[in-house]
């Protein structure tokens, strides 16, 4: 107790009691403290919450709120908006269920007044195939230190303030616009009814994974990547997701489990720069659930609590769900587990040789869009993995030789050559995209059925960054080499 | 002996999903010899209230771990958690921190 006055309401460590008010100057110090601490978010830059609902994200918006507000110390300072994403077709929900959802959502982000978009999952269907590819043109390059920016944007309001627009009046027409752009939001994007056929083909093609796991994973992959399109069509370069520690805890087990080790650090860290233009940053993963439901409980933050894809599952029906159950079991014997694991993670890092690859198209994963940790020695795991399931798939095993036989023949035919090329570049199948993959993409994706189930988009993707590979194959013997540049 | 007690329970964070989806039940304990304290009010709830999958709540003889319980307001690890000697009027709550529910 740090009052030594008020009744305590709740313990967070052992021996660590906390009353109400305590309580409450614990949290929202918190969340300042993370950003003031990493300094990522700059004055002035639009930020956009990544917002599913939940008691994390109702927290998360109620904190940036009370941070923007003008009494506030260490005022935050930058220009939020809010996005939320309905899955309700991959729960299979009615359509007036999820017309019911989406309007409590509206009228929780309505009370927020900051712009705020609604979208479902179906729009998948309509995302450009360039969204794949990285912009690296885009890249706003920040010159200067942090310190220096907060001093230019400080100087720059001190100025508009000298020009006679008072802080309120700016404040208030922020608002109105604010107000205006809600409106428009909720009554253009939102709320249409999704194409029927988009709402089939996406039930499709989560109907064709066969395991809880992939689901799971295949749903936040693609989530990811609506959530990446809206930011970058509206200009947001920050993107804050509400993920608490105790969610990142059971991430980090979970995702080692699913072979996504090489980025844990992305996945799991304060700060997830791998889409180059925007970049992910998690504020709250400085809070556990436990903090997280007894302040939203004691401080009326309003939660929709929307049904997910394990919602009433088994103990054991996905990875994710199992690492969950891990987590808590533990947790509720030894109270230090979930920080435990949670700092570990903070001690993770992307190791150099990554990060100092040369940035190609090619070297990311066409899904998750992470460097891909594909390219090993023949002694390594991975190689030895796809071996083993090479031979153990007879299938295959008739295959390559055959696939090998008829190179040859093309080869020492010439002409057919690029006719066999074109053939196989215009039927996109399951070969090329798995190559196109890290390892963990690869295994969700073999449990699905079949590859045409994905949103064209992707297929479209797959089919360029091919060919691209292939045109690259047939000139490679006339490309100067990258290293022989530097001599 | 002890007198019946009133109590209101809630359920939240998709916890209310096993009690048909109602979030607020006030109920009455009938009297029994010993006084009720949480141990007995989850026997009574898995007996009474729980419609399905009481695995999915009830974990042995306390609460699904991931699941948090508060009494009138206050973390039930400060009340002495299943041992807590429950008073008429007592508003228990329990609120789900886990995925989905």
């Amino acid at each position: 107790m740090k009052c030594k006055e008020a009744s305590a309401v709740l313990i967070i460590r052992v021996g660590d009691a906390f009353c109400r008010s305590c309580f409450k100057e614990y949290f929202v110090h918190k969340f300042r403290a993370m950003l003031g601490k990493n300094r990522v978010v700059f004055p002035g830059e639009k930020v956009l919450l990544a917002y599913s609902g939940g008691p994390s994200s109702n927290a998360m918006v109620q904190q940036v709120q009370e941070g923007l507000s003008r009494d506030a110390p260490k005022k935050l300072r930058f220009i939020p908006g809010i996005l939320f994403i309905d899955e309700g077709a991959v729960c299979n929900q009615s359509w007036e269920d999820r017309e019911r959802t989406m309007s409590e959502i509206e009228n929780i982000l309505k009370a927020t007044s900051f712009p705020f978009h609604i979208l479902s999952l179906e729009q998948l269907f309509t995302l450009p195939q360039t969204m794949l590819q990285m912009n690296l043109a885009e890249i706003p390059k920040r010159d200067g230190s942090y310190k220096q920016a907060v001093g230019s944007f400080l100087g720059q309001q001190k100025a508009q303030a000298e020009d006679g627009v008072s802080d309120a009046a700016d404040r208030l027409t922020q608002i109105h616009i604010a107000d205006n752009s809600s409106v428009e939001c909720s009554q253009s994007a939102a709320f249409s009814r999704p194409a029927a056929e988009h709402t089939a083909a996406l039930r499709d093609m989560f109907n064709s994974a066969k395991t809880l796991t992939a689901k799971q994973e295949l749903l936040h992959l693609l989530r990811n990547h609506l959530i990446l399109h809206v930011a970058r069509t509206h200009g947001y370069s920050k993107v804050m997701s509400g993920e608490s520690c105790t969610r990142l805890a059971v991430r980090l087990l979970s995702n080692i489990s699913l072979g996504r080790g090489a980025f844990l650090p992305l996945d799991t860290g304060f700060s997830d720069n791998r889409y180059g233009d925007v970049v992910i940053v998690r504020p709250m993963r400085d809070y556990s659930l436990k903090e997280i439901s007894f302040y939203n409980r004691l401080f009326n933050v309003p939660s929709v609590f929307i049904p997910a894809l394990d919602t009433k599952a088994s103990g054991n029906s996905s990875i994710q769900h199992l690492s969950e159950s891990f987590i808590t079991k533990l947790q509720a014997d030894f109270p230090s587990t979930v920080s435990t694991v949670y700092r570990t993670s903070e001690k993770l890092h992307v190791s150099r040789t990554d990060t100092t690859q040369p940035k190609n198209q090619q070297d990311k994963c066409l899904l998750c869009m992470c460097t891909l940790d594909t390219h090993t020695g023949p002694a390594s795991a991975f190689f030895a993995t796809q071996k083993s399931q090479q031979l153990s798939e007879k299938k295959s095993l008739k295959n390559v030789p055959s696939a090998k036989d008829s190179e040859k023949q093309c080869c020492n035919g010439g002409q057919c050559c690029k006719e066999s090329a074109s053939c196989t570049n215009s039927v996109t199948g399951t070969q090329d995209i798995v190559h196109l993959l890290c390892y963990s993409c690869r295994v969700t994706i073999k449990d699905l059925n079949s590859m045409d189930k994905l949103p064209s988009y992707i297929l479209k993707e797959a089919e360029h960054r091919t060919r691209r590979m292939e045109m690259r194959k047939e000139i490679e013997e006339f490309l100067l080499d990258d290293h022989s540049e530097d001599i | 002996m002890v007198a019946p007690i009133n109590l209101q329970l809630e359920f939240g964070g998709g916890a209310e999903l096993l009690f048909d989806g109602v979030k607020k039940h006030h109920v009455t304990l009938p009297s029994q010899s010993d006084p009720w304290d949480i141990k007995h009010l989850l026997v009574w709830i898995k007996d009474n209230l729980l419609k399905e999958r009481s695995e999915l709540f009830i974990q042995g003889d306390t609460v699904r771990p991931g699941i948090l319980v508060l009494v009138n307001d206050a973390d039930w690890e400060l009340m002495g958690e299943l041992d807590y000697k429950l008073q008429d009027q007592d508003n228990i709550v329990f609120i789900s921190t886990l995925h989905g529910g």
